[in-house]
């Protein structure tokens, strides 16, 4: 601690020099903050732990195709079974295509699969008893300042009604929250009943998009899997059935590798943020030998003075990077603020901030060592004489 | 005390404004203008004696580099990141557009189930398909059939080559005149698929990133099995697509109607207004139209729009990184020459060409560092297909397009970042004082 | 009873590039303790590379170094750097203060390699200053100080762990008449008044008449009392 004053003076030396430095430092340290924040979104969302003891089935030969609704009762006999539900997509248009969302008719069981949500008992009563009823989540309901008790009309885009027309109008009667933050973006859909969409649709009825089942036991989740792709085989709507958490990661994967793009990038911003910093901190401590060397004549062994030179670089990129990550918090707040939660960029929390500090360490570890043992092995004597 | 404050903020408005003013001028001016100056530069130079003076004070500067190397070097290569980042950005968004945007014309149209947004959200029942065909704006071929296909599209699941897992890939069902209503579709291994059969032909993108979609082997769809028999390229966005016969892909999927959407040759471009007021017109028809051209433009805007956002916003902060960087390597270089400098000033030599002199040499570095970035990322991504998710649910495939246009904005910003990290040292070195600078022994 | 300080036989060789050259042949020396000796001779004699052997910055390729009862010439680096915070304190030419800290912070430098505590380590700089008479300078900056109030800083950082030696480097070359008097005066009064041993290399007679001996070296050896010119020999007695 006590020479922690003697490193910061040398850090200031000259003071434009090192507040450039920082500000290079800053950048490098601002765009990891925004970048990691996109990659650990998509990341976060294909590993959830959350989706584990459910399983969602699928046409398998696309996800677009229907099933049967007399699947229904024959997934539920099976054993290991807990629960099964089932949905359909909508994809309606609110107002504007730009307000995209995603929504689904469902049954009306299915909130019973999802108890980490928070939907009150009256609200699933409303929902229940109201043929046009439908809940949203929070944020989408922030998003559109929606209350309890507007109508909301959607567009069809698939499904237009018997009548031909594509107007479905639905009566908000609940909102529900997702507590787990990586989980966020669900509160960006609409469910509404799959009975009023069944009856009221043109073509399709009595199939639906995909089944939810939840198993007693999660390490039983790969048989009752198989158990239930067993049941459509070789008929003519084959399933595909894994669990939610597969489900999600590979629908991200079809985005692209986006923590290689992520990686590739951070990886030439570092290169060239240690390199111009790895320059100016060989320049400083070049200026400095002769004050080094006063320091070894002082007493100060080789270790210390190795010590200091490191502590130094050190100290100037986590200076420099700390600002640039709260700064990036900042950033992603103010975007999620405008956007809306469901935007694919979580918070600067505390594992971003964990590899950035690693990260900080390492570079400043990097950046400073040929300086520092520069400094080390420093002559004293031809230090001294200028040499 | 308070007048020299005063000069000095004076100062400092004055060289940012004179900085902000020189890339407006650089990003705004085309290159043949910027050419110009440069050879009004080098006239200059020639020429009058102060420019005669800036050339020899630059040759010196420049003929010094091989001392200074490290901290040149460092420039170069720290500008060179920052240009192969944002050039691979955009030449990303770049390839996206394109390949996106080829596949329209206005002169064909297509039409799909009113509100659909996109083909496969479309259904259009038998009756509906057959009555846009016999409007009057659509062309007929010699034998007085309208040249129109009515097309089915479906997703089915293919493992990616690059992730090893399954992602969606396009099936189109055509109609028997989809050749002569895309003439750019040319097959370039094996044969048309032949009709009421289960073949099908692959698009050169499709083949590329998915497994299992050469020449010859088989593919299980809904429990049938069915054969590549060929491989096709159409120069835009249904190279990610997989096509077969119409009536049999929507037999095999259990489609009641083998009809998304129909895609229809006009007589010309002019007569798509009319087409379109012709069915809007029809009672019995809820359908929407729109020229091919606006529809895959449509489609592509929201993706690469989000990219060239990206792209900017990342190389932005990342030319403000390396602007510091240069900054202080340019500050630190004036700072060992400042004797060198302080002797020609005592000479005689003016400000303006010491000032010259280091702007040309940063700047001469940062072009370096822009072309070397720019031939890194040409070397490395031109033309590299990748595919994402695309607006149908299915992956479109698109090569990285590293253009003139792009590797023109990317030696522009090399230059810029130059130009700053190159003024304010410069500036500092014209204003040293001579005796302060010969006194540095 | 043995002298402080016991040079024997002692030679340095450099390397430079193929060439071996040899600064300092065969010297035998003792200053005993409390002694205030000056050391001169032409420039290129071997003055300077005496003095950083006896204070301790490089080690001989020959013969004896002994202080305190000490060898120093066979340590390693690291003990080396330890003798040296205990035993010795330097004073320089160009003073080597470090530019961003205060005076006191100077000062305080030796003091850092001990366990002393903040406000022990702030009492002991203030003592030093107040012994070279800056105490009310003691928070401004070297760029705020005069070349001889530098050098008084630098002397105080020499003393303020109170050494065993203070080795001193032309001490007074950069200096003004006036200043190097206050300077001189002041190392005088740490060897009379505080028994501080001193060993300080010049080339200004003027400033060796100050020390209590005088040694002189030409050519890596030193040069007998005989041999010496006649205005050397006359500044031997103490002033």
């Amino acid at each position: 601690m006590k020479y922690l004053q003697l490193v910061w003076s040398a850090m200031f030396r000259r003071k434009t020099r090192t507040i450039f430095t920082l500000l290079s430092v800053l950048a490098a340290f601002l765009l990891f903050g925004l970048l990691d924040s996109v990659r650990s979104a998509f990341a976060g969302a294909a590993n959830s732990v959350a989706g584990v003891d459910r399983l969602v089935t699928v046409s398998k030969i696309s996800f677009t195709l229907s099933l049967p609704k007399s699947l229904l009762p024959r997934i539920q006999e099976l054993p290991g079974v807990a629960t099964v539900t089932y949905a359909n997509w909508f994809g309606g248009v609110y107002q504007d295509p730009k307000n995209f969302f995603p929504n689904e008719a469902v049954a009306d069981n299915f909130f019973d699969l999802y108890p980490e949500w928070q939907l009150s008992a009256a609200e699933r009563t409303a929902f229940h008893n109201t043929r046009t009823g439908a809940i949203v989540g929070e944020s989408l309901a922030k998003k559109f300042h929606w209350k309890i008790g507007d109508k909301i009309p959607l567009q069809a885009t698939i499904f237009p009604q018997k009548s031909g027309a594509n107007d479905w109008t639905l009566d908000l009667v609940g909102m529900f929250r997702v507590t787990d933050p990586k989980q966020k973006s669900r509160e960006s859909v609409l469910y509404f009943n799959w009975d009023y969409f069944d009856e009221a649709r043109a073509f399709g009825n009595g199939n639906v998009g995909w089944y939810v089942t939840r198993v007693a036991d999660r390490n039983q989740a790969q048989q009752v899997a198989d158990a239930v792709d067993a049941l459509s085989a070789n008929s003519d709507h084959e399933t595909k059935t894994q669990t939610e958490q597969a489900f999600n990661a590979a629908f991200v994967s079809q985005y692209g590798d986006i923590g290689l793009i992520v990686g590739a990038i951070m990886a030439a911003v570092f290169f060239t943020l240690i390199l111009l910093t790895g320059n100016t901190m060989a320049q400083a401590v070049r200026e400095r030998i002769p004050e080094l060397a006063v320091l070894k004549t002082i007493g100060f062994s080789n270790p210390s003075v190795l010590g200091l030179v490191l502590a130094e670089s050190v100290l100037l990129i986590l200076l420099g990077g700390t600002i640039g990550l709260l700064l990036a918090g900042v950033v992603v707040d103010a975007v999620r603020a405008a956007v809306g939660e469901a935007v694919p960029m979580s918070r600067v929390g505390a594992s971003i901030w964990l590899r950035g500090l690693g990260l900080m360490l390492l570079i400043g570890l990097i950046v400073g060592a040929l300086p520092a043992r520069r400094g080390m092995r420093l002559r004293i004597v031809d230090a001294l004489a200028g040499r | 005390m308070k007048r020299s404050r005063l000069r000095n903020a004076g100062f400092l408005v004055v060289s940012i404004s004179a900085a902000a003013a020189a890339i407006a001028l650089l990003v705004l001016a085309p290159w043949w203008l910027l050419l110009a100056l440069v050879a009004v530069l080098a006239l200059w130079m020639l020429s009058t004696r102060i420019g005669r003076q800036a050339w020899s004070v630059t040759e010196v500067g420049l003929a010094t580099i091989p001392q200074r190397i490290g901290a040149s070097s460092v420039i170069v290569v720290g500008i060179a990141g920052v240009v192969a980042v944002l050039v691979a950005l955009l030449a990303m968004a770049s390839g996206f557009e394109l390949a996106l945007r080829q596949g329209g014309t206005d002169d064909t149209a297509i039409v799909m189930r009113a509100g659909s947004q996109t083909e496969i959200n479309s259904v259009l029942d038998h009756d509906s398909a057959t009555l846009v065909t016999q409007e009057p704006q659509v062309l007929r071929d010699a034998a007085g059939v309208p040249v129109a296909s009515p097309e089915l599209v479906l997703v089915a699941s293919l493992p990616k080559k690059s992730t090893g897992q399954d992602a969606n890939v396009e099936i189109r069902g055509v109609g028997e005149r989809a050749w002569s209503l895309r003439p750019n579709v040319t097959i370039i291994n094996g044969r048309k698929f032949g009709p009421g059969l289960r073949e099908m032909i692959v698009g050169k993108g499709a083949r590329e990133q998915f497994a299992g979609l050469d020449l010859g082997s088989t593919l299980k769809l809904n429990g049938q099995t069915w054969t590549v028999v060929g491989e096709f390229d159409a120069q835009d966005a249904h190279n990610s697509e997989l096509w077969a016969d119409n009536d049999v892909v929507a037999e095999t999927y259990r489609r009641g109607s083998g009809t998304a959407a129909v895609t229809v040759r006009l007589t010309g471009a002019d007569a798509f207004d009319a087409f379109k007021a012709a069915i809007a017109s029809d009672p019995r028809l809820k359908v929407d139209a729109k020229t091919t051209r606006a529809y895959y433009t449509d489609q592509s805007a929201g993706l690469s729009k989000l990219i060239r956002i990206l792209g900017i916003t990342i190389a932005t902060i990342m030319a403000i990184g390396a602007v510091f960087g240069a900054l202080n390597t340019m500050y630190a270089a004036v700072a060992t020459r400042s004797r060198e400098i302080a002797t020609l000033r005592a000479i005689g030599f003016r400000a303006l060409p010491v000032i010259v002199s280091v702007m040309l040499e940063t700047m001469l570095l940062a072009l370096l560092g822009g072309l070397l970035g720019a031939a890194v990322t040409w070397v490395l991504f031109n033309h590299y297909t990748v595919s994402t998710l695309g607006a149908n649910f299915t992956q479109v495939v698109f090569a990285f397009q590293v253009s003139g246009a792009v590797l023109s904005t990317g030696i522009k910003w090399a230059l810029a970042i130059g130009l700053i990290g190159g003024l304010f040292p410069a500036l500092r070195a014209a204003r040293l004082q001579v005796t302060a600078g010969l006194r540095e022994v | 009873m043995s002298a402080l300080v016991e040079v024997r036989n002692l030679s340095k060789t450099y390397q430079r590039g193929r060439q071996k050259i040899e600064v300092l042949h065969h010297v035998q020396l003792d200053i005993e303790q409390g002694d205030f000796m000056a050391l001169m001779g032409p420039s290129g004699s071997g003055k300077t590379t005496l003095l950083n052997l006896i204070g301790g910055l490089d080690s001989p390729t020959d013969g004896s170094i002994t202080i305190g009862a000490r060898r120093i010439d066979n340590l390693a680096e690291g003990a080396l750097a330890r003798w040296r915070s205990s035993n010795v304190g330097f004073v320089f030419q160009f003073y080597n203060l470090l530019p961003m800290l205060s005076a006191r912070k100077n000062v305080e430098l030796p003091l850092l390699l001990t366990r002393l505590s903040a406000a022990q380590r702030k009492r002991n700089a203030e003592v030093a200053l107040e012994l070279v008479g800056l105490a009310e300078r003691s928070t401004h900056k070297p760029s705020e100080l005069s070349g001889g109030q530098q050098q008084r800083v630098a002397i105080a950082r020499a003393i303020v762990s109170d050494p065993t030696l203070l080795v001193c480097d032309e001490p007074t070359g950069d200096l003004d008449r006036q200043s190097a008097e206050d300077v001189l005066t002041l190392l005088q009064q740490l060897n009379r008044d505080h028994g501080k041993t001193i060993i300080m290399v010049t080339h200004d007679p003027k400033a060796a008449e100050f020390a209590r001996h005088t040694l002189h070296l030409d050519k890596g050896s030193l040069v007998p009392a005989s041999a010496r010119p006649p205005a050397a020999a006359a500044s031997g007695s103490p002033a």
